[in-house]
């Protein structure tokens, strides 16, 4: 992005006093390729529209982001009501408002400082939503315990991966600590990894097997890295954010045995474990296959389990709500983590209480009930749709191959670029699949992600798109990817 | 490698074990399979490991427990506690604006936009935030900067604070907090591997969180004293015995300042302002200046007055040259919005490669909390004259204005009458800092109790009189002095019920250990 003159700042030329030289280093190495360069140019293309700029499109779909409200999505209505009565207690007197979501606002409202969602909470979050989350996932594991000491709430899911990160990555030279991360992978793990300076170990997804996990290509992953560093961390993302696979349960145990055979803490991110459409599969929490494996393993293994209010059916990412579970952490390493997350004060208050609501829903005897079914029952399905609907067409398209879309919220498909294409890139310093993402937000107004930014095998080429636009828009958005990559490869042969 | 160097206050020696490489021979715990555990002690990143413990954790836990047995009906000296540790106005009792509280319903359920519950005016700022918003809803993540129309609008609410000094969108970051985006900017000065270690000067006493994401980045903190007698004032001789301090130990990049100050109050003078701007173009250091406090100021003669301004009318070379980073929040003034988490920076004369580093450093952590952003809108644009919402935001914020210019004095005329206790005026901030002498006896009975003197002092002040302050050694203060915090934003009633229970508490206290 073009800094303009005013944003310039100072006299040029002059050596900054900060500058790209002394800086840490670290920082200069952090990519976030969801809100990069593409992601720029969109938000510019989108100025050009508005100040009247004639376009072959007249708007940008921006399909680049997992932000289902963005792309059109509603809120739940039960969630917003008991928010908005945390905000404006005096709209308890309201009688337009359900008995049951007072009842929660109060609740809430009990266990804030002052009875105001505006002061400050513990720094490891409210008390009764800790205890409440403990609640939930002991429903959703099948009775397995869930101590709330051992709940973190936290400023979405990012915030409480990056926290357990900082914690754990320490050592020198080859004894610096190893984090294994899945190609391709969310880039907030990339880019945390970076700045740490922690030795990213890299395991490949399997693409032609649905992007499935295999504990051979783990193992060769942490026997090739202890050349260099002290492998100590596995991260999976499940259902898995590029490639939307959802992990068998065989595969789920696999990796538990693997991790308590390496001795690697396990990192199991969950964020968009209601986000399961594929016949056949179906949410496995790492924590309950894990205590299901008895106890040699769920006294031995170490994890933490991440959620958030951003995904599933809810959709709500700017309220930045989200927690994470520990499961058997040393207590001293505990109390470390419990001082860690004091220096940010506590999450934001709002995002707790959303979450409260997510593992407190109304019951059947509730009065919200039926709407509240009603809707996030429509708002799974209608991804489901669009996920089945997103692997049909684009698997119509020749160079198109696009494995099922079995849960989270994008398609990651791999495209075939003619070598001209490639050579064209490179003769602009671009990967070839960030050439090719430019030229169709450029021609079609469709801003996705290249999938250099997530990582992909060498020589292959992806992009990532969410399936969020709402279904006619997508059908669209679908048809014109279609026709630009006819177009796109005849003018590269 | 380079030698280990004391980076923070005394505890930390407890915390720091053997180095992260000899983890063979670690007393880890084992588990009942005979196994190592995978996150000992000893392979966590050694600058958490050396980052305080604070005291807050232990007086919170028998907070807790006296609050259950109140509740359970125990007999107590006391009805309730007094809760004054955090600078959290709302927990304190203050009432949340109502302005702030109807926009923010408005927004999260746009249903009550389209009823006439809520004043027009209400409505209408409530339209133009969703607007802003991709969806319409508050549920959408935001531009990594936060929102560009409430960007645009705290641009223009810090240009017309400092006079007309232009302030650009681009140079703005809004976060979860103003500690949030503090801890990005330490990040890019920061580096925790390098050899001579990353120093920062920071004042004694410091605000315990800032210190302690210096710490766990990796940084050494240089602290310079403030100087207790002349009002905390910052003296500049101080910064440069700490820059003198720092020789051999640290290589300096960053002066931290708190304006007005926490825990101390002080508000700085421009003249003092100045010499700091100075000292740090001088000295080439990069100037982190926080100024959460600033519509928090109380004393007659203080004014506020930001470090962009300051830095802005003393012209160039200065005004082209320092490079700082100002930070401001809703979690403190008349809103006290400290659960939204708004908070942001505003950067001034950095480098143009730096900054995109630093976009990209945002831009991972998503954006911030739409309605914390939303907090931030209200406080750069508040009902106006005229508006429907002005009559009752004006009588809201003033109450809350003389509450607390009232608060003040009476801390000080009370404080300053119980022999053993004295506090400097509180100018500007959220608390009263008192300077506790202790009598030799008092000190010794905590040292055989294994605590620090005011430690003792507070929990004595917690368990008999139902007061919860927060202990002077949490912000590393000059060796041998010992201080407590509290907050001073709280209602009147509440102020002189705590007032007479530390007085009565106090004069027992002396009684006890003379």
């Amino acid at each position: 992005q073009q800094m303009s003159q005013h944003a310039a700042n100072g006299l040029p030329g002059r050596v900054k006093l900060l500058n790209v030289d002394n800086m840490n280093p670290n920082v200069k190495r952090v990519e976030y390729a969801v809100r990069g360069a593409i992601v720029q140019r969109a938000v510019q293309i989108e100025k050009e529209l508005k100040e009247g700029v004639k376009k072959p499109f007249d708007e940008v779909i921006k399909a680049n982001i997992g932000d289902a409200h963005a792309m059109g999505q509603k809120p739940i209505t039960f969630l917003r009501q008991v928010l908005a009565l945390c905000a404006y207690p005096e709209l308890l007197e309201d009688d337009k408002f359900p008995a049951d979501a007072k009842q929660r606002a109060r609740r809430i409202l009990e266990a804030c400082g002052g009875h105001s969602i505006g002061a400050y909470s513990s720094s490891q979050g409210i008390d009764c939503i800790r205890q409440d989350v403990a609640r939930y996932i002991e429903k959703r594991d099948g009775g397995i315990p869930s101590n709330p000491d051992n709940i973190y709430l936290a400023t979405g899911a990012s915030d409480a991966i990056v926290t357990m990160l900082k914690m754990l990555v320490c050592g020198e030279g080859r004894d610096r600590t190893g984090v294994m991360i899945s190609i391709p992978q969310y880039p907030l793990y990339s880019a945390a990894l970076a700045d740490l300076a922690a030795v990213q170990i890299s395991y490949y997804l399997d693409e032609d097997k649905c992007w499935s996990l295999d504990v051979a290509e783990l193992k060769r992953a942490v026997d090739a890295a202890r050349q260099h560093c002290n492998p100590r961390v596995l991260c999976i993302i499940n259902p898995g954010n590029p490639t939307g696979q959802v992990q068998s349960r065989q595969c789920i145990e696999d990796v538990i045995r693997f991790a308590k055979d390496e001795r690697l803490f396990l990192m199991a991110d969950e964020v968009y474990q209601d986000n399961v459409y594929a016949e056949g599969c179906k949410f496995h929490s790492f924590k309950r296959v894990l205590f299901e494996m008895g106890p040699e393993y769920s006294t031995a293994v170490e994890m933490a389990s991440f959620h958030s209010t951003s995904k599933c059916y809810m959709g709500e990412c700017g309220f930045r709500g989200g927690y994470m579970e520990v499961i058997n952490m040393d207590p001293e390493v505990k109390a470390q983590l419990t001082k860690l997350v004091s220096v940010r004060l506590c999450p934001p208050v709002p995002g707790q209480a959303l979450l409260d609501l997510v593992v407190n829903p109304p019951q059947p005897d509730e009065p919200s009930y039926h709407q509240f079914t009603k809707e996030r029952a429509t708002v799974l399905a209608t991804l489901a749709e669009k996920a089945r609907l997103t692997e049909q067409i684009f698997n119509t398209v020749p160079g198109i191959t696009c494995n099922p879309v079995q849960g989270a919220m994008y398609t990651f498909p791999r495209i075939a670029l003619p070598q001209k294409a490639i050579d064209k890139a490179t003769e602009e310093g671009l990967s070839p699949d960030m050439l090719y993402c430019m030229r169709l937000l450029e021609e079609e107004g469709i801003c996705l992600v290249p999938g250099s930014g997530f990582g992909q095998r060498e020589g292959t080429f992806h992009f990532r798109m969410t399936i969020l636009p709402p279904t006619e828009k997508l059908k669209i958005v679908l048809q014109k990817i279609r026709e630009f990559h006819v177009r796109f490869t005849q003018e590269f042969s | 490698m380079s030698p280990r160097v004391e980076s923070s206050g005394g505890n930390e020696k407890q915390n720091r074990k053997c180095s992260a490489s000899t983890k063979s021979h670690s007393s880890t715990r084992q588990s009942p399979v005979g196994e190592k555990k995978m996150s000992a002690m000893q392979e966590i990143s050694p600058h958490v490991r050396n980052m305080k413990q604070l005291q807050y954790a232990v007086l919170a836990k028998r907070a807790s427990r006296i609050k259950e047995e109140l509740r359970q009906g125990v007999r107590k000296p006391f009805k309730e506690l007094i809760e004054v540790c955090w600078g959290d106005p709302h927990r304190g009792g203050v009432k949340p604006l109502t302005f702030v509280q109807q926009v923010l319903a408005g927004c999260v359920y746009p249903q009550l936009v389209d009823s006439d519950k809520l004043p027009v005016d209400v409505r209408q700022r409530a339209e133009l935030l969703l607007k802003g918003c991709a969806g319409g809803s508050v549920g959408s993540y935001t531009a990594t900067r936060g929102i560009p129309e409430i960007v645009h609008r705290i641009s223009e609410f810090i240009t017309s604070r400092d006079g007309g000094a232009p302030s650009h969108p681009e140079n703005i970051y809004i976060s979860p907090g103003s500690q949030w985006s503090l801890m990005n900017v330490l990040n890019v000065l920061v580096d925790g591997e390098a050899s001579p270690r990353t120093g920062v000067l920071t004042p004694r006493p410091c605000y315990l969180s800032s210190n302690l994401s210096m710490v766990g980045l990796g940084a050494v903190t240089v602290p310079y004293d403030l100087c207790e007698e002349r009002g905390w004032e910052l003296r500049v001789e101080e910064l440069h015995g700490a820059l003198e301090s720092a020789k051999g130990v640290c290589r300096p990049v960053a002066l931290y300042v708190i304006n007005p100050g926490n825990p101390t109050g002080h508000v700085q003078s421009r003249e003092s302002m100045q010499e700091v701007i100075r000292f740090v173009s001088e000295k080439r250091l990069f100037l982190l200046a926080d100024e959460v406090y600033q519509d928090c100021v109380y004393g007659e003669q203080s004014e506020f007055l930001s470090y962009k301004r300051v830095l802005m009318e003393m012209g160039p070379p200065l005004s082209d040259t320092v490079e700082l980073a100002s930070f401001h929040s809703a979690s403190k003034g008349f809103m006290g919005e400290c659960g939204l988490r708004g908070g942001y920076v505003e950067l001034v004369n950095l480098d143009p490669a730096v900054m995109k580093c630093i976009y990209k450093l945002f831009s991972t952590d998503s954006c911030a909390p739409v309605l914390g952003q939303f907090a931030l809108d209200l406080l750069a644009k508040p009902p106006q004259p005229g508006d429907p919402s002005y009559p009752l935001y004006r009588e809201e914020t003033q109450h809350i204005r003389s509450m607390l210019v009232r608060n003040v004095k009476r801390v000080f005329e009370v404080v300053n009458g119980l022999p053993g206790l004295c506090c400097q005026p509180v100018e500007g901030g959220a608390f009263a800092f008192p300077r506790l002498h202790l009598p030799p006896e008092a000190i010794q009975r905590a040292e055989e109790m294994g605590m620090q003197p005011d430690v003792f002092y507070c929990t004595r002040l917690l368990e008999e009189a139902g007061v919860f302050v927060s202990p002077g050694c949490e912000y590393e203060p000059k060796k041998g002095t010992y201080h407590f915090r509290f907050c001073i934003m709280v209602p009147e009633e509440v102020m002189e019920e705590l007032l007479r229970r530390l007085s009565s508490f106090h004069t027992q206290f002396m009684k006890d250990f003379s």
